[in-house]
């Protein structure tokens, strides 16, 4: 199993440690070159999606991650990671991969002095947690959606098909849960094709 | 409380790690920042190198200009404030700034203490020359650190300086034996626990970034290849030829650093790069503000 941890800007490395105790094996994906050997899932990470976005399109990244999430390749993305999945932004930003079909709203707390942390149930892991730095949140759901979880009544986490989408950072909490969790749909996806 | 939003302020440095964080004066420089990859933007009324030029006092800028840049860029906006302004940086938390840079550009408003930045609940960012300085300005509560190069510059030889002297620091703490630790932290005049952190990590315990004298995409890469976490650049963009093309060089050269035929196609056609002056002819050594 290896899972590829798109490294353009951010906090990539926080995620390819929790891989490492994980015993899952991890690359970087910083320019077109690093695809070329095959992998079997992909994590967009925190950071700032304006940045991952510009970096994604002239890099020449975009297109064929985006080909590979929609043939259905397990992702896991966080914060930025999950703006960058959305098919639709509040504030009327274009989209990047728009692959999932949610609604997500930017700075969606507000400036850092909004940022927080709240432990809060995740479905099928149970209690979680959960840090939220400048983050975004699910403002509406498609048909197909799965909610994964809810803080303060919004959702901050969603699944559909492999795409998952957290506006939290489990990379920053010590718990390995949701990559665990992640690892799992990787497998599954494995043992399919 | 106060500890856990201490881990958040860290948590937002680690989110700009390998960005570049870019000096702005004008919304419209924001949004070309923006534009150009910016992780996020540092609003000030002069750049360094206008600093520099001026001379006279420099001081934290007009909040109405620091909100005109809130209100262009969806990234992070930082703001300096004076080496031990704590006022300053009081009005910069009103304002619900990302992050403070108490900073050695301006002028220094205390000569002997920085602030308390554990009374705040904005993160701040400090400059440091050796690990001590990185050390001390930790144990005040400082979130993130920077080296400081010579700002204003555009010469690279001291942010150079700065970030070897730190790993090597670094790396003889990682290997003394642990008894030694205490004669450590009396000569770095830091807290032992610090010491203690480094000496188990064999890093700082917060994200450390290269700042003060880049000008290039090379000179981005070089602090990168050196171990910074990421990139400050000051006069380098909006005192170039063509700050937008240059601005995403240097972004695309820090994701790349590794890439020297990368590096090479996007070191071509930047037109003109900051004159710059090098050490031997400045009068202020802004890295000798504070320590």
């Amino acid at each position: 199993m290896r899972i590829g941890v798109l490294a353009v800007q951010g906090a990539f490395v926080e995620h390819e440690a929790m891989f490492h105790q994980l015993g899952a094996e991890v690359f970087e994906i910083r320019q077109k070159r690093d695809l070329d050997r095959p992998f079997d899932g992909l994590v967009l990470p925190g950071g700032e999606s304006t940045v991952m976005k510009k970096l994604l399109r002239e890099l020449d990244l975009l297109e064929p991650l985006r080909r590979k999430i929609e043939d259905g390749m397990p992702v896991l993305a966080t914060c930025a990671g999950l703006i960058l999945l959305a098919e639709q932004l509040t504030d009327g930003e274009p989209p990047c991969f728009a692959t999932l079909p949610v609604t997500v709203r930017r700075n969606a707390y507000g400036r850092q002095l909004g940022s927080f942390s709240q432990e809060a149930d995740v479905q099928g892991i149970g209690s979680f947690p959960m840090v939220f730095i400048r983050a975004p949140y699910v403002e509406t759901i498609q048909n197909g959606v799965e909610v994964l979880a809810t803080v303060q009544e919004k959702i901050v986490a969603v699944c559909y098909q492999n795409q998952i989408g957290l506006a939290f950072h489990p990379e920053l909490s010590g718990r390995p849960d949701l990559h665990r969790f992640f690892l799992k749909r990787v497998e599954q996806y494995q043992k399919q094709a | 409380m106060q500890e856990n939003r201490y881990e958040l302020n860290k948590q937002l440095a680690q989110m700009l790690k390998g960005g570049v964080i870019m000096d702005v004066t004008t919304p419209e420089q924001a949004k070309i920042a923006e534009r150009a990859g910016a992780c996020a933007v540092m609003a000030l009324e002069r750049i360094p190198a206008d600093i520099r030029a001026a001379g006279g006092v420099s001081r934290m800028s007009d909040p109405k200009m620091i909100k005109g840049i809130q209100q262009a860029v969806s990234i992070p906006v930082m703001a300096k404030c004076r080496i031990g302004h704590f006022a300053e940086a009081q009005i910069l938390e009103a304002i619900e700034i990302d992050y403070i840079d108490e900073s050695e550009v301006l002028s220094p408003a205390d000569d002997v203490h920085h602030i308390d930045k554990t009374k705040f609940r904005v993160p701040f960012v400090c400059g440091a020359k050796d690990l001590g300085e990185a050390m001390r300005r930790i144990a005040e509560g400082a979130s993130m650190i920077r080296t400081k190069g010579e700002p204003g510059t555009g010469d690279i030889v001291q942010a150079v300086r700065h970030m070897r002297k730190m790993n090597a620091e670094i790396a003889r703490l990682t290997s003394m034996r642990e008894e030694e630790l205490y004669e450590a932290a009396k000569n770095l005049q830091v807290p032992y626990h610090l010491v203690q952190f480094v000496h188990q990590n064999g890093r700082l315990p917060v994200v450390n970034f290269a700042a003060g004298g880049v000008a290039t995409p090379a000179d981005a890469a070089l602090m990168m290849q050196l171990g910074a976490e990421g990139v400050f650049v000051g006069s380098g963009i909006f005192k170039s030829g063509d700050p937008e093309k240059r601005a995403a060089a240097i972004v695309k050269a820090v994701t790349n650093y590794q890439n020297p035929a990368m590096l090479a196609a996007l070191s071509e056609d930047l037109g003109e790069a900051m004159v710059g002056i090098n050490e031997q002819e400045i009068e202020v050594f802004m890295a000798e503000r504070g320590r």
